[in-house]
């Protein structure tokens, strides 16, 4: 039997406010254990829990960027659970009130996966397991988190991960996240089941959770419905169940069953008031939220006639096309400044993080005087590769030394002169290419363009050094 | 009290550090038998007093509380200052951090003479679920001073507290009072910052004074209700009580609801009636107001504040702060042993009632319907306050009851707090004001209801019933501390 396979993610985003959900204290990653804490965020007796603004707006961009309905009226709710890296025994979520409802992410494949909706709740602390102890840090505890939770529109692990990438980006792009899986700002757990091709009825699912990169997530659900397909034919069962994948071994195991699920006793949180979002606000926060990625995708494409692979690697960091775009003003083409980011620059950082980062000592407006000198002919593309190294090192700009000469341009008379000089003090490369050796020549423009700083064309040096040879005989 | 101690110290008839003594003396001798302190701060005292003194002898002006000896029930936090909540759970436990009502009164000088005596995470009526044993009452040493806020009220009528601050779920602060011959206000929900309160049921809960008479009352909540961003939920006042304490209350009207008698005590129902006529004399008029819906209000209450309860206590588990359980195999069994153990018989009841009533498949019919019940509730009062400015109802249908009887039979405990729920479901303020004794001589109380930020005209009723009542229902008890010798 043919089988379709049907899945659901629930993903956790870290949000990048400065100070915690409920408190005062930083959300920076790291530091020494229990030093990012106060009285509220480990739930001393006593303390109440204050809800951040910028948690709200953040969550409302989320919202808008994934084309939610923003609530007009929403709130926080208690969902009860002991665990000891949850300080007050309950984690304050929200239930049946959430921020923002019914949104959608358009797939390349032409699919559309709905969002149910979005919440915001506070992340738990971490358990620390050293020398047969455990310990506690609880500078996690209070991270503001927004859970995006998505319809069971997923037929393939393809539309998974392309879901995820589309997710990340856009969350870096508005800024209130920076989705590294490593460092677990971006998790998710998937809701996996598979059904005969054909069917309506939706098959018994399992939650697999645990998993810390696209390329596990994708691991994960491929063993888990091989899993699913071959239990039901050997004449078996799926049973409901949260299961964890093990990154080495590569299977997921059964962690907890339905009848061990929890019961979070949700009720409505006490000590915050009611969270009242009207449109007004909901347009003040619109105006926030910059051209998405794919928006920009497709002007680059259609705008700037980049490839999609080039204008793909441009828009995938937001600091990079913010860059691009800069430096292009006032320009014909932009393909000098696409290539120069894409070869050069690119070249020099090592991670995607130093990508994302995209910290270089040009500012847009060098890269944009050099650029002109570029199209104004000024200057050949090999010197703008030489200069622009030059100003990645410096943090000068190309004025600062190119001289007067190097912008000065060599006229057809000059470089013709040089021809000459190439050919005579170089015979025997003369001889060679008309010994059929049209390598030769190669050779020859080198001697060219050392002599000229690079200031050559190439392609009209080599015209002229063959006229040359051939007129000589 | 308060205005007449601020007197004496301004006249320099004595100073804040003899005064402090003069207390802590009578401490000593009373609170053997009272049981009303859990925990003496005597060196904090002192050197809180000789800081007032500082300030008095600078001639600087100093506010009405400055300088007065004080107690908090010990579910207030005070920084550096073992806070338990009267419960083995919390022994040893010492906040780093000030609730903003001390907090504010610390700052404003008023002396902290020690922790008071409570029930258990405020989950009792009489005092007596306490790790500690049950505060009596001053008034006679073998009936209890009531619950939660006991030690407080055994401690300001006894005089060896010139005022202090209890909480209020469900009538802690105003039974008590009504026990102990006292004035207690409940104020309104979101008017005293709960910021540092140990939370018993949070939509519930309350700060509020208990003190010898409406004056102080009003003085204490001047000072503690303001606007504190520590509590989403605070606003602060309206306006100052103090300032409204002689208001006009000619052609104001009582409202009386049957329903609030329906199993008062005829002593308690005879003062009652005989205040009525008090207020009839001042030219107010007493109307009928129909409460039906007040009748769910007990097992609405008793859902809502298990319910919370057993969110709020989840956190303690041995983990970060209070006692742990020495032998155990792993987390859970270290986290169940803790629980077991830390916690007493009623507190343990609430937590496993509260648990239920929110689990899976109990939740609708229990918590849901209470959540409804609780809005029929607030309705109905509404309705009610648009025929007249203030309830009048028993505080508490009997008087205190004798040492060791609220724990024989915990239903019929629960269901002595019929008085005073309604308006904890309902978020108003209450006054309880004594108004007569029993036959066995035992102070009765009233409660004044109002609507919402009402503080303000229902202390001025209290005071107004006090003054034309010559203050006759405040019965002085010998042993502690008397001005009039100062």
């Amino acid at each position: 039997m043919k089988y379709e396979v049907v899945m659901g993610l629930e993903t956790h985003v870290e949000l990048s406010t400065k100070t915690k959900i409920f408190c005062g204290c930083t959300t920076e990653f790291g530091g020494d254990p229990n030093t990012h804490c106060c009285p509220i965020c480990i739930g001393l007796p006593g303390t109440m829990p204050k809800l951040n603004r910028e948690v709200v707006k953040y969550a409302i961009m989320a919202g808008l960027a994934l084309n939610c309905d923003i609530s007009k009226i929403s709130k926080m709710d208690r969902k009860n659970y002991v665990y000891p890296d949850l300080p007050k025994a309950y984690q304050i979520s929200q239930y049946d009130r959430p921020l923002c409802e019914r949104g959608h992410v358009d797939l390349s494949n032409g699919r559309r996966i709905g969002i149910t909706r979005i919440h915001i709740e506070e992340d738990a602390g971490k358990l620390v397991h050293q020398r047969g102890k455990t310990l506690i840090d609880y500078n996690r505890g209070g991270v503001p988190l927004i859970e995006i939770v998505s319809e069971p529109d997923f037929r393939s692990v393809e539309e998974v991960v392309e879901y995820l990438e589309y997710l990340q980006l856009t969350m870096r792009y508005i800024g209130v996240s920076d989705c590294k899986m490593q460092e677990g700002s971006l998790r998710c757990d998937v809701n996996v089941s598979v059904r005969p091709v054909g069917s309506e009825d939706f098959g018994t699912r399992t939650e697999i959770k645990n998993m810390n990169s696209f390329t596990n997530i994708s691991k994960a659900v491929k063993y888990e419905v091989q899993r699913q397909i071959d239990l039901i034919e050997s004449g078996g069962k799926v049973v409901q169940e949260t299961r964890r994948f093990d990154d080495s071994s590569g299977v997921t195991e059964s962690m907890r069953g339905k009848e061990d699920a929890h019961d979070y006793r949700y009720f409505r949180e006490p000590d915050l008031v009611t969270i009242f979002t009207d449109e007004e606000r909901v347009d003040q926060i619109k105006k926030l939220i910059p051209e998405l990625a794919h928006k920009k995708l497709e002007r680059y494409i259609k705008n700037y006639g980049l490839s999609e692979i080039d204008a793909k690697l441009l828009v995938k960091y937001k600091r990079v096309a913010d860059f691009f775009e800069e430096s292009i003003k006032d320009l014909k083409s932009c393909r000098n400044c696409a290539n120069l980011i894409l070869s050069l620059i690119f070249s020099k950082f090592e991670t995607e993080e130093q990508k994302e980062k995209f910290e270089i000592k040009v500012s847009p407006e060098a890269m944009n005087e050099l650029l002109k000198l570029l199209e104004a002919g000024k200057i050949r593309n090999n010197v703008a590769k030489k200069t622009l190294e030059e100003m990645l090192e410096s943090g000068k700009r190309a004025t600062d030394f190119l001289s007067e000469e190097d912008l000065k341009g060599l006229s057809e008379q000059e470089l013709k002169a040089v021809c000459v000089e190439a050919v005579r003090s170089n015979p025997n490369a003369a001889r060679d290419y008309l010994d059929g050796k049209q390598k030769a020549v190669k050779s020859l423009i080198g001697f060219v363009m050392k002599k000229t700083r690079g200031k050559a064309n190439a392609q009209l040096a080599e015209k002229f050094i063959i006229d040359i040879i051939n007129s000589k005989n | 009290m308060i205005s007449r101690i601020h007197g004496l110290l301004k006249a320099r008839k004595i100073s804040c550090l003899e005064l402090v003594a003069k207390y802590l003396n009578k401490i000593e001798n009373l609170n053997n038998p009272l049981n009303a302190y859990v925990n003496l701060t005597a060196d904090f005292a002192i050197e809180s007093a000789k800081n007032v003194d500082k300030k008095i002898a600078s001639g600087e002006d100093f506010g009405l509380v400055c300088g007065v000896p004080m107690t908090l029930k010990d579910n207030i936090s005070t920084k550096d200052l073992e806070t338990t909540c009267c419960s083995r759970m919390l022994k040893g436990y010492r906040p780093i951090y000030d609730a903003s009502v001390w907090e504010r009164l610390r700052l404003c000088g008023s002396v902290l003479l020690g922790k008071a005596n409570m029930d258990e995470f405020a989950m009792g009526s009489s005092c007596e679920t306490s790790c500690f044993g049950g505060a009596k009452n001053p008034h006679n040493h073998d009936y209890v001073a009531g619950g939660s806020s006991g030690g407080v009220a055994s401690a300001v009528g006894a005089g060896i507290a010139a005022f202090g601050l209890g909480s209020d779920t469900g009538g802690s602060i105003r039974q008590p009072a009504s026990f102990c011959g006292l004035v207690g206000l409940k104020p309104t929900y979101g008017a005293v910052s709960r910021h540092g309160l140990v939370a018993y049921a949070s939509s519930l809960d309350q700060i509020g004074p208990i003190t010898v008479g409406a004056r102080d009352a009003a003085i204490v909540y001047d000072e503690i209700a303001f606007k504190d961003e520590q509590d989403s939920t605070c606003v602060g006042k309206k306006c100052s009580a103090v300032a409204h304490l002689d208001d006009e209350v000619c052609g104001l009207k009582i409202g009386i609801a049957s329903q609030y008698f329906e199993s008062v005590d005829s002593d308690v129902e005879r003062l009652i009636n005989d205040a009525l006529e008090v207020y009839r004399r001042m030219g107010i008029e007493i109307v009928e107001v129909s409460l039906p819906s007040i009748a769910h209000a007990l097992p609405v209450y008793y859902i809502i504040a298990c319910a919370e309860a057993s969110s709020n206590l989840g956190r303690y588990d041995g983990i970060r702060y209070g006692p742990r359980a020495w032998e155990y195999e792993d987390i859970h069994e270290m986290i169940c042993k803790t629980r077991s153990q830390g916690f007493g018989e009623e507190v343990k009841r609430r937590i496993l009632l509260g648990t239920y009533v929110l689990s899976s498949g109990y939740y609708d019919a229990y918590y849901k319907k209470a959540q409804l019940l609780r809005g029929s509730i607030i309705e109905g009062f509404d309705r009610a306050f648009e025929k007249c400015d203030a309830i009048l109802a028993p505080t508490v249908p009997t008087t205190a009851f004798k040492n060791g009887a609220a724990t024989l039979d915990p239903v019929k405990t629960y269901q002595t707090d019929v008085c005073t729920v309604p308006v904890n479901i309902a978020g108003l303020p209450a006054v309880s004001v004594p108004c007569g004794f029993d036959s066995k001589g035992l102070p009765v109380g009233m409660q004044l209801i109002g609507p919402k930020f009402s503080e303000a005209r229902l202390l001025c009723l209290a005071y107004h019933f006090e003054r034309l009542t010559e203050r006759c229902f405040f019965k002085h008890v010998d042993g502690g501390v008397d001005l009039d010798e100062i």
